[in-house]
């Protein structure tokens, strides 16, 4: 007697609750699967990951540096689901981050406004809107690219992330390098983000804590997407985009408009994260400010199956594996259960269109005893 | 199981209580299929009646959950379509599975272990030339499949299963693709390979063409069989319908004498380029006025869909269109649409839906941006819901919730969803690409009901259809077309089959007049129009000067796929 697993196609609905499901039972296997690889190295996964707990959510001040490495995710992420909602493949996350990053330091180094005179709020203001500005010209070219010539916008995307990296040094180094080193002078106090370390005086507590204003933009920034993405017409237009353009344009959207706009969104949003780095954690422009957070957004957010929410948690978790992985030698374990539960997240899908059959097959394998075909909801 | 049981005949199929149960549907009940050698074998019923899922059960597709089947006497079981291919058995697929940049013999080869490395083309066109000659398919092997028509291909289709050495062979709805005459080739190649020994299943839903090509037939309604392999002698269509659908079918539709209105579409000198560069349309002139259907008649790919695509607004063009007086020639499709049109395209899942969204997200299409569903930024899906609610109530969608994705909707109710959110905006004009083809008998003369019921309103409708007896029943005038143009314009008490497929094929000219009642002089109608657009008409009154730098191809990059591979997602079946 053997047993023979068959994928069958769902007729029906799948349960509301399975997509959750599934990606939580992939996630928990995928941390099963890589103790094994760490068991077959001589580690003893329990340890490693009970380290990893500690390393990432034991303290107040571990806590918040996951938080910090969240919301450049939070943010990518969050435009990088608004896109591939549509079916556009903007990976250019990575380049868009890196000319948010830029434009907003541009108002410090150029400068732009008087640093001695203006007001915290207006400098930091002007960055946000700037570091917005350099993501969404960043989304603007492959969008128009794509929607005006029917350019593959993976290659486009994927392209400026080196030409942004690249612009970005050349200042650095060329310009404004601080004597010589590939990293820009240290802004003025006016154009740091507020961090809860600030407060250490009126409250002892928050001494060391450098979570930033930051994280709230990414807050406030899912909010926004899931109503745009719920309860406006644009998200309903988008939707319909994603679907079925030609649908679309039968129904009278204007789709080229859509793919642009939708491209400058997503890149606007990742322009941000840039600009809350910058500003709320390095305070200055550097090189190498971004540990690919352009490319673990894309992730992230096809790990949240685009949902916006689930963007929020996932991209604590990845935070997490960051700020552990750093702790943890070879560093490469974060990025071996990262790559598995990517993996893992979206094979579970399988789950979402079929059902798993497991059928016993006997010994006369020509004849199929159908009455001994067992149909499970598999998971 | 119980062992083979001696029979006085050797089938080429024995399908023996066949029951496969999906979650919630018993897709087929205790199915009994017989299938004699050198015989035609219809098998006949409703889109949803289980058709396709027993013969997908024959290709090794589904296991069934129970009984059994036999090929040639000897009981299998397939795992695969290639055991099925491999034990003689091939399937035609409604969607063809070509690829449009090789050649026919290229096509036909995909897949298989021989050629092994080294490709003699030449060596298999003569191949394939020979099996085609054998069973009488005109085919060039050597063409590209893009360069096909839709019957050709699907003689490729044939030939390919004929290649891979399949005795049996099962056509799913072949003719629904097929202009008459095509249809009525394939008839003659089906017949012929039947008499050479091929045994042939034919699943269809269309009466007459059944009783025109098979020798016996078996019936399926709603997972069971009504019919187990009776001849034809002696039988109606009447009877056969009711076999099919449970109840009796009217064959006479309701149409009543009225006079038609005021012009509310007119097209003055239009032509346009497809999508290949070619001009598709020519210098065509058409009115169409309140309370009237006119029916566009020819076979496929004679200008029909670039005609549908101008006026909807999909596809750029020279000359006017006035709809209620308006131009909306070479506007977009919005400006057709705020101009009271509604459009029930030919494909229903490639244009006509958002197949993975819900019912109401694809029923809230084209009032997404109006009052109640939406204000402002918003939507309410709230009232969008109730919305979708009504309709699904009063057009009779069946679907288990509005929450159901599109894609799940079997042709008829899908249909239907189209048809409810395109009369439901009490449009001026409708025009409806092939309403009905590729639907059940119940569910055509719901949409012919629907379509009659708005003439009554008062509204316009261009009705094309490849069908000509729905022309002929539903239609007050018929245009002809031929090569991009309109051969001629028949009163419905004037046409006739003959004289509409003479015209078809180009070999008879008629007249075609505007409407038998009142003329309007281009004069009229240009008069109302700004001078710049006086310029353009005036550049196109030499039909032979056609200057192709004016018209553009409306390439959208957004939508890479041509019309020729209207690649439908099959997900979800019937």
């Amino acid at each position: 007697m053997g047993l023979r697993l068959e994928f069958q196609k769902r007729t029906e609905d799948h349960p509301k609750w399975l997509p959750a499901a599934t990606s939580i039972g992939a996630v928990l296997l995928a941390f099963v699967i890589s103790g094994f690889i760490l068991k077959s190295v001589g580690a003893d996964p329990l340890y490693i990951y009970s380290y990893f707990w500690t390393a990432s959510f034991g303290s107040w001040g571990s806590i918040s540096d996951v938080v910090v490495k969240a919301t450049p995710l939070l943010l990518i992420g969050l435009g990088s689901a608004l896109s591939f909602k549509m079916r556009l493949w903007n990976i250019g996350g990575e380049g868009q981050f890196y000319m948010g990053a830029f434009f907003a330091s541009m108002v410090v180094l150029l400068p732009m406004v008087n640093l001695q005179t203006t007001p915290k709020i207006v400098v930091f203001g002007l960055m946000m809107v700037m570091g917005m500005v350099g993501g969404a010209l960043f989304g603007f070219i492959p969008g128009v690219l794509r929607a005006k010539y029917n350019i593959n916008e993976v290659i486009t995307t994927l392209m400026l992330n080196y030409i942004a990296v690249y612009w970005n040094n050349y200042w650095i180094f060329g310009k404004y390098s601080d004597a010589g080193f590939q990293m820009t002078k240290m802004f003025p106090k006016v154009a740091w983000l507020p961090r809860l370390a600030d407060y250490a005086k009126q409250y002892k507590f928050f001494s060391g804590i450098t979570l930033h204003a930051g994280v709230i933009f990414g807050l406030i920034a899912a909010v926004i997407v899931w109503i745009i993405l719920n309860k406006s017409r644009w998200g309903y237009k988008i939707t319909l985009i994603g679907d079925n353009p030609k649908a679309a344009r039968y129904a009278g959207l204007d789709i080229t408009k859509n793919i642009i706009l939708v491209f400058m969104f997503s890149g606007a949003l990742a322009g941000l994260a840039g600009m809350a780095e910058v500003s709320g954690v390095v305070h200055r422009l550097q090189e190498r400010i971004s540990t690919s957070y352009g490319f673990s957004g894309v992730i992230v957010a096809w790990l949240a199956k685009l949902n916006p929410v689930a963007v929020i948690i996932v991209s604590i978790l990845f935070g997490a594996l960051i700020v552990a992985g750093r702790e943890i030698q070879p560093s490469g374990v974060s990025f071996l259960i990262q790559g598995i539960t990517l993996f893992l997240v979206i094979s579970s899908d399988v789950l979402l269109k079929y059902t798993l059959r497991i059928e016993r097959t006997g010994k006369h394998s020509k004849s199929i005893e159908p009455e001994a075909a067992l149909t499970e909801e598999a998971k | 199981m119980n062992p083979i049981e001696p029979t006085t005949e050797t089938f080429a199929v024995e399908m023996k209580d066949i029951t496969l149960r999906f979650p919630g549907v018993l897709a087929n009940d205790r199915v009994n299929f017989t299938l004699r050698k050198g015989e035609i074998h219809a098998l006949l019923g409703e889109n949803g009646a289980g058709k396709s899922t027993l013969m997908n059960v024959l290709m090794g597709l589904y296991k069934p959950n129970a009984g059994s089947i036999f090929v040639d006497g000897k009981r299998v079981s397939f795992n695969s379509p290639r055991d099925a291919i491999a034990a003689g058995i091939g399937m035609v697929h409604q969607h063809f599975m070509l690829v449009p940049n090789q050649t026919v013999t290229e096509n036909i080869l995909i897949g298989l272990d021989e050629p092994k490395f080294v490709l003699n083309l030449k060596k298999y066109d003569q191949k394939v030339k020979d099996l085609a000659n054998q069973f009488g398919i005109q085919i060039d092997p050597t063409s590209l499949i893009w360069q096909l028509s839709v019957g050709e291909q699907q003689r490729v289709e044939i030939l390919k299963i004929l290649y891979r050495g399949a005795q049996i062979l099962i056509m799913d709805e072949p003719t629904a693709v097929l202009a008459p005459q095509e249809a009525n080739e394939l008839i003659d190649t089906l017949k012929g390979m039947a008499r050479q020994g091929k045994s042939i299943i034919f699943i269809s839903h269309k009466l007459n063409e059944v009783t025109a090509v098979a020798d016996r037939l078996t019936i399926l309604r709603k997972g069971q069989t009504t019919a187990e392999g009776i001849t034809l002698g002696g039988i109606t269509r009447e009877s056969l319908a009711s076999l099919m659908v449970g109840r009796e079918i009217i064959f006479n539709l309701h149409k009543q004498e009225q006079a038609a209105g005021n012009v509310v579409l007119e097209l003055n000198k239009v032509s346009a380029l497809n999508n290949k560069n070619l001009l598709a349309l020519r210098d065509v002139d058409l009115c169409l006025r309140e309370g009237e259907i006119l029916g566009i008649a020819g076979v496929a790919g004679n200008g029909q869909s670039e005609l549908v695509e101008v006026i909807t607004g999909l596809r750029e063009c020279t000359g006017h269109i006035l709809l209620e007086g308006k131009n909306i020639a070479n506007k977009s499709p919005q400006a057709s649409i705020a101009a009271g049109l509604a459009h029930i395209p030919e494909d229903r899942i490639g244009v006509g839906s958002a197949p993975n969204l819900s019912l109401t997200k694809n029923v809230i299409m084209k009032n997404y941006d109006h009052e109640p569903i939406s204000s402002d930024w918003r939507i309410n899906y709230t009232a969008a819901d109730l919305r979708a609610k009504e309709l699904k109530e009063q057009y009779k969608i069946q679907a288990p919730t509005i929450e159901t994705q599109a894609r799940k909707l079997s042709g008829g109710n899908l249909q239907k969803l189209i048809l409810a959110r395109e009369l439901s905006s009490k449009p001026r004009l409708i025009v409806a690409m092939q309403p009905t083809r590729g639907l059940d008998v119940g569910a055509i003369e719901g949409v012919q009901e629907l379509l009659l019921e708005e003439r009554t309103q008062g509204s316009a409708i261009l009705l094309v259809s490849e069908d000509l007896d729905e022309l002929l029943s539903l239609s007050d005038r018929i245009a002809v077309m031929y090569e991009g143009e309109i051969v001629g314009t028949l009163n419905q008490k004037d046409a006739d089959i003959n004289t509409i497929g003479l015209m078809m094929t180009g070999s008879l000219r008629g007249d075609s007049s505007c409407s038998p009642e009142e003329q309007t002089t281009p004069a009229q109608a240009s008069a109302e129009e700004p001078t710049s657009e006086q310029e353009a008409v005036t550049t196109f009154t030499e039909p032979r000067q056609f200057d192709r730098s004016k018209i553009v191809p409306m390439h959208r990059p957004f939508m890479e796929s041509k019309r020729e591979d209207k690649q439908t997602d099959d997900e979800g079946g019937e």
